[in-house]
């Protein structure tokens, strides 16, 4: 039997055995219904921010379409309503149905509110006012007011921006903490069940009955490769579904900046796997049994929990800053930080590459190591085996 | 057919100061079932152990047919731990075919032959379950058949009839015999000595490391100081005679024990002389008592 045929049994075991327990589809089922939730209440937001209802009674319904372009111009979006008459609409402010109602007509518009009133929308309307007077004064004077109109749309400030203003940014940060969140969450639940898995072949000894036929490093490989493999398509199903999600209900450009972060996050996810993987491994095999696992895996959880709340922090304050740069390019960091600043797109392709050689390299330097400790470690039950003697051998 | 020769040569290993097994030596040949029986840490878990690679040995070889033992040589034989091991929540059939296929066979093959010894050993209505969800016994034959199931070689069962009720004995008992009558060699230890006695062409007695005692069963029990059991009305008739010590008495019976070289003859002559002799008779140990016997005075040499 040739040692591919060996890592690909158990890989394959690895990969079937967990695929079909109820937690993998329950969990996934979870995450998705929580993407779907947070991509849902996004949109409703989206919607619901700058959306005013403004009733409009008697004279003036007319203004209703200079009052919606002009809302527009301010970045709000308002509807408007025929209330005429007035009589109940009064009622409908005091309910919230209509957030303001306009009733008389130009010049002495008044304006009917809840409480204080929108200050945004009662500029637009002052503006849409004033202009209505102005036409009608420039019509008496015997100017046509779309000449001035024309020749006023034709001032403007010139504009000189120092930095460019990234349209996308609001979304690139949302695909960002997201690729983050994800992998935080596959990095901490696939490299937990790598280490579940090998303290559950010491616990139950069956790893003896194994390693009478397989090399340690096979076994090793099998597991890793398997469960990453079920993470991948977890991550997969998880992030094809959301970005299809965000797609539908417009929240975010599918297309190119959801697939990127999709390729990037898929990267970055095999790369923090296999660094993380064999640690996890290399850990749980010190101990043998499921109740001693927390206290070796706590030190491997907090880093990476350490790298996502730091680096979602300083992604949201500083995503170019020194301290971001210099964690997202260390292997330990860089599998949940890099890929986050990359669909920020506040990472340079020369920082990235760097990342991804020093993530390649301790992988290789990981996985000779905590090989080694695994080797040693795997088939001595009992006390749990100091890390000093798993290396020394 | 398989046919050849494990050999165990002497295999030392030591964990720090405490050593574990002293240039221990036997073979098992093929067709043989050998047992192997010592007190708890006398080393045969650690010999096992060496000769499946699980352990590395520090000084000393384990060979089949002449050549010594790797990986691939190692997945023909049929290995059973001490500690039992399987995957507790991986169903029976989908087990067995995984260490099946683990141990160099194919798919369609594997399957075969799980199906084969699940048969066989009688879990066929439990072929679906957990291993975790079995009762004991019968996880111990799960543990029997991921031994068998890629037809190995050579068997090494550690402790293979421990914890199993008398019809699985039965079972075990005749499949290692069968396996042994396939020119397998079977090496199995056991603290049940009238098993042993019973099912063992040869056997192996360790002690503190190594192998004090090895041969058929007939060989062991006729070694050793003779004894006769002789009944006679008369008494005291014994207690004259040079060479002879009595070690037990009861009413008309005693039993002797002759030094090197007595002639049994002349202790029956002299026990007509006394009187009437009704039973006269060589006794010979049994595996029992050979193994406390060799046990203690090691015991006491140590």
């Amino acid at each position: 039997m040739t040692p591919a045929r060996a890592v690909s049994l158990v890989a394959k075991r690895e990969f079937v055995t967990k695929v079909r327990t109820r937690s993998f589809l329950i969990g996934t089922a979870v995450i998705i219904a929580v993407l779907a939730g947070y991509v849902v209440l996004q949109s409703v937001l989206f919607d619901d921010r700058q959306r005013s209802v403004i009733g409009l009674s008697g004279q003036a319904t007319q203004l209703a379409d200079p009052l919606r372009d002009k809302a527009m111009s301010f970045g709000i979006e308002v509807e408007t309503r025929d209330v005429t008459p007035a009589g109940d609409a009064e009622q409908q402010v005091r309910d919230g149905e209509l957030d303001a109602l306009v009733t008389g007509a130009p010049p002495e518009l008044k304006m009917i509110v809840r409480g204080s009133g929108d200050e945004v929308l009662t500029t637009v309307l002052n503006d849409v006012l004033r202009q209505q007077v102005l036409v009608a004064q420039l019509a008496e004077a015997g100017i046509t007011p779309q000449q001035v109109a024309q020749n006023l749309a034709n001032v403007k400030v010139a504009v000189t921006a120092l930095e460019p203003v990234d349209p996308q940014h609001g979304q690139r940060l949302a695909i960002g903490l997201v690729v983050a969140a994800l992998l935080y969450y596959s990095l901490l639940v696939y490299g937990t069940m790598v280490a579940q898995g090998v303290v559950e072949e010491k616990s139950s000894r069956v790893v003896e009955i194994l390693l009478a036929t397989v090399r340690p490093w096979q076994l090793l490989l099998g597991k890793v490769i398997g469960l990453g493999a079920v993470g991948l398509l977890q991550l997969l199903v998880i992030s094809t579904i959301g970005l299809g999600l965000s797609s539908a209900f417009d929240v975010v450009d599918a297309g190119s900046l959801g697939g990127a972060a999709l390729l990037t996050g898929i990267l970055w996810y095999l790369l923090g796997f296999f660094l993380y993987a064999t640690v996890f491994a290399a850990a749980a095999s010190l101990v043998s049994r499921q109740e001693e696992l927390q206290s070796v895996l706590t030190p491997i959880s907090m880093t990476i929990i350490v790298a996502f709340v730091a680096g979602i922090n300083l992604m949201i304050g500083s995503p170019t800053g020194a301290t971001v740069t210099v964690l997202s390019l260390l292997p330990p960091f860089a599998p949940i930080l890099m890929p986050g600043r990359m669909a920020l797109g506040v990472a340079p392709a020369w920082q990235v590459l760097l990342a991804v050689v020093l993530a390649l390299a301790a992988i290789a330097a990981i996985t000779w190591l905590g090989g080694k400790v695994y080797a040693n470690a795997v088939l001595r039950t009992g006390a749990r085996v100091k890390l000093r003697e798993a290396l020394r051998l | 057919m398989p046919e050849g020769v494990l050999e165990i040569d002497a295999v030392s290993k030591r964990y720090g100061e405490v050593v574990a097994l002293r240039d221990m030596s036997f073979d098992v040949r093929g067709g043989e079932l050998f047992g192997f029986v010592g007190s708890n840490g006398a080393g045969k878990t650690t010999t096992m152990r060496i000769a499946l690679g699980v352990l590395a040995a520090d000084s000393g070889e384990v060979r089949w047919n002449g050549r010594t033992v790797d990986l691939d040589t190692r997945r023909r034989i049929g290995y059973m731990p001490e500690e039992r091991g399987l995957y507790p929540r991986m169903k029976v059939l989908d087990q067995l075919v995984y260490l099946a296929e683990l141990h160099g066979m194919g798919t369609n093959e594997a399957h075969t032959s799980a199906e084969n010894w699940i048969a066989r050993l009688g879990l066929r209505d439990r072929r679906s379950d957990e291993v975790q969800r079995l009762s004991l016994g019968n996880q111990q034959r799960v543990q029997l058949a991921a031994a068998l199931v890629h037809e190995p070689d050579v068997l090494v069962l550690d402790e293979p009839f421990s914890g199993l009720d008398p019809v699985a004995v039965d079972v075990m008992s005749q499949v290692l015999r069968e396996k042994a009558s396939a020119g397998v060699p079977v090496v199995f230890s056991s603290h049940q000595l009238d098993l042993v006695e019973r099912l063992c062409d040869r056997v192996g007695i360790v002690s503190e490391g190594s192998m004090v005692a090895s041969g058929t069963v007939d060989e062991l029990r006729s070694g050793g100081v003779p004894r006769l059991v002789v009944e006679s009305p008369t008494t005291g008739w014994a207690d004259t005679l040079d060479g002879v010590r009595v070690i037990e008495k009861e009413e008309t019976r005693c039993v002797l024990e002759l030094a090197d070289g007595v002639d049994d003859q002349a202790v029956l002559h002299a026990a007509l002389a006394a009187g009437p002799v009704h039973e006269f008779s060589r006794q010979r140990p049994s595996l029992t008592e050979l193994f406390r016997n060799v046990v203690t005075t090691e015991g006491r040499s140590a």
